[in-house]
């Protein structure tokens, strides 16, 4: 029999080698499958996930996926840290997308330096207040935040959808539901002369290097890194749960609506009904990948845009859907989840006494 | 009012209703073993595809659904293999069992998109559904609707008055009680997930069989997190589930016919309503706080035992 012990202290090299370990096993799982629907492995490997990169354009797009992934991977690490299941980041990111949308459009057509940072602020407040919500009925009423930020993304995605075919629909647009398109002064420049690449992306980078000196140098994140692990260790040390549940909600909800609003306006250019292919969920994805350390978010935010080019990539070349992107998504997390294990424990062989 | 839409409504909201009782009483025997499993909606869709193929390839339902419960059980035995013997974090593994079965399914379901499964056949009650306005609606449908009914009934059961089911609740309130007292917690909870699983994968293969009956990639469309709010909802009682259900359903069902009542706001609002409903649902619930309508005490506690 196998028992396992957990260990004293976790080596940062046994982290890096779990996620190592994940990755290899997820490629050759991947392999396995290809070859299963009669696909050479090898070659159709290079043709998803290495061609893509081949060029400005193929660079250009894996910034514009990785932007809220890295943006809301950042909120979400912080988040996790300290034991708040915050799973609702993609309604934030609606309600930013949302927000800031409706400032952009309330000022149309107006120029001036402070119409880009206002428009910015509407996302961020947006999504603030949304992830204010389940933090308010977690502390007032111990009403379960998993459950009441995931119905809440649901009641975010048809609120955008009743707004795009309503109010804030294009008046000259045929009465498709999408709004208008966004004027300069409330667009995000692009970083390339090709792709979707755009300044989003440097704030991402940003909010990765504020979100690792928070977690290693304030106090703040020392508290809720405390909460998360020992929740009497911190009740011990005076530290008020109630505040961590409100910050780590309050600040997820805050990144993740200008993840939204920064989706909008340097992305899409315009309020459409689907603002987000889930990058709320899959920021739940590389915040594991990233092991909750906000600087390797960086990395793990790439890799997993880099599989949302793979699946559009095997969708054009090898005819597959592009929902095989989340096989490859789901793969990488069971098996980083899994290696986890030799991570926090030391596994031995014999009988538990 | 017209008795017979009135009727028609009843139907069709039974049959909406239906694929989340099994759902949720799936989530139900799992969270009672103290298995907080976020991963019902990827056990629903794998199941609609298993159910769909299954049905397809000529058999008869019983075996069709049948399939999605097998389907749905090796699903779920991934998830029991990571949560019990790798201690993952529950929450993580759940939603990476959600991506993987949508995907999944995606990939393996590309070839059978545009195909309808065979008709299931009806089973008309004799002189129930002989009952005006009522008749029809309750007493004139497919098999898995009863099935469903009897589900709840029997695990209602089997949670109440049975030693097993007794064990298994005791696992679910506190498994170093349990563990100390010589119950297996491992095995008892790979049971609850092994059967929750089951009855996700029927409840996904209801919409695929019955329901549309076609398959589409994503088509459980969420379902399977109501599912998990269904069971806070019914504060963990099976018979309550399907009362939950029901309501879903009935909200469901009156958002397409609100035309019909003369009722003129934007579909979405009315969409909106489950989601909010559950929300209060849960605040009430949480709120109060009482005896016996709390959370199972280890539900999403990793267990381990030290040496």
């Amino acid at each position: 029999m196998m028992f396992v012990e957990p260990r004293a202290v976790t080596r940062w090299y046994h982290e890096w080698l779990a996620v190592l370990v994940a990755l290899i096993l997820t490629l050759l799982t991947a392999s396995v499958l290809l070859a299963a629907i009669g696909l050479d492995p090898l070659s159709s490997l290079h043709r998803i996930f290495i061609k893509p990169l081949n060029s400005v354009y193929g660079i250009s797009e894996l910034l514009a996926k990785a932007t809220p992934l890295i943006t809301i991977g950042v909120a979400l690490a912080l988040g996790f840290r300290a034991g708040v299941w915050n799973i609702g980041a993609e309604g934030q990111l609606v309600m930013g997308g949302l927000c800031g949308g409706a400032v952009a459009l309330a000022f149309w057509g107006i120029d001036g330096f402070w119409v880009m940072p206002l428009v910015l602020l509407g996302g961020t407040v947006g999504g603030l207040l949304w992830g204010a919500i389940p933090a308010f009925l977690k502390v007032r009423f111990n009403a379960n935040e998993i459950l009441v930020s995931l119905m809440l993304t649901y009641v975010a995605i048809l609120l955008l959808s009743v707004m795009v075919h309503g109010p804030l629909r294009d008046p000259d647009g045929f009465n498709f539901p999408e709004s208008r398109l966004f004027h300069d002064a409330a667009t995000l420049p692009k970083l390339f002369s090709a792709g979707r690449g755009h300044l989003g992306f440097v704030f991402a980078i940003a909010f990765a290097i504020v979100g690792t000196w928070v977690v290693k140098r304030w106090h703040l994140g020392f508290e809720m890194r405390v909460t998360g692990l020992s929740a009497s260790a911190a009740k011990f040390a005076g530290y008020s749960r109630d505040r961590t549940v409100w910050m780590a909600l309050l600040i997820g909800g805050a990144i993740s609506g200008f993840a939204g609003v920064v989706e909008v306006t340097g992305n899409i250019g315009q309020l459409v009904p689907t603002i987000s292919p889930s990058y709320g969920f899959t920021a739940i994805i590389v915040a594991f990948l990233a092991r909750l350390h906000p600087l390797a978010v960086i990395p793990a935010g790439l890799l997993v845009a880099l599989s949302y080019l793979a699946g559009e990539a095997a969708q054009l070349s090898l005819g597959v859907p592009a929902a095989s992107t989340q096989v490859f998504q789901g793969l990488l997390l069971f098996f980083l989840l899994g290696t986890s294990l030799f991570v926090n424990y030391r596994v031995r062989l014999g009988r538990v006494a | 009012m017209d008795y017979s839409l009135l009727s028609s409504i009843l139907h069709a909201i039974l049959v909406a209703s239906t694929p989340l009782v099994f759902a949720g009483l799936g989530a139900l025997i799992q969270e009672r073993a103290g298995v907080l499993n976020l991963g019902i909606e990827g056990l629903m869709i794998v199941g609609a595809l298993a159910g769909f193929a299954t049905a397809l390839a000529g058999y008869p339902l019983l075996v069709s659904v049948i399939a999605a419960a097998l389907a749905g059980s090796a699903l779920a035995a991934i998830f029991a293999l990571l949560v019990l013997r790798l201690y993952a974090n529950p929450v993580a593994t759940g939603l990476a069992l959600t991506l993987f079965g949508l995907g999944l399914s995606a990939l393996a379901g590309a070839q059978y998109v545009g195909q309808a499964a065979p008709q299931v056949s009806v089973w008309t009650i004799p002189l129930l559904s002989q009952l005006p306005v009522v008749g029809h609606a309750l007493f004139s449908h497919d098999p898995l609707v009863y099935l469903s009914i009897l589900m709840a009934a029997l695990l209602w059961w089997f949670l109440k008055k049975t030693r097993a089911g007794l064990i298994l609740r005791a696992v679910g309130e506190n498994h170093a009680s349990a563990h100390s007292l010589g119950f297996s917690v491992m095995g008892i909870r790979f049971l609850a997930i092994a059967a929750g699983g089951a009855l996700a994968g029927i409840g996904g293969s209801y919409l695929t069989l019955v329901q549309t009956p076609l398959f589409v990639e994503g088509m459980t469309a969420g379902r399977g997190w109501i599912a998990l709010a269904l069971v806070v909802f019914a504060s963990w009682r099976p018979f309550r589930v399907i009362a939950g259900a029901y309501l879903f359903g009935s909200v469901t069902i009156l958002q397409l016919h609100s035309q019909a009542f003369g009722i003129s706001i934007p579909a979405q609002w009315l969409s909106m309503l489950p989601y909010l409903v559950t929300i209060m649902a849960l605040v009430m619930i949480s709120a109060r706080g009482e005896k016996g309508l709390a959370a199972p005490g280890s539900l999403g506690k990793i267990f381990r035992v030290s040496r």
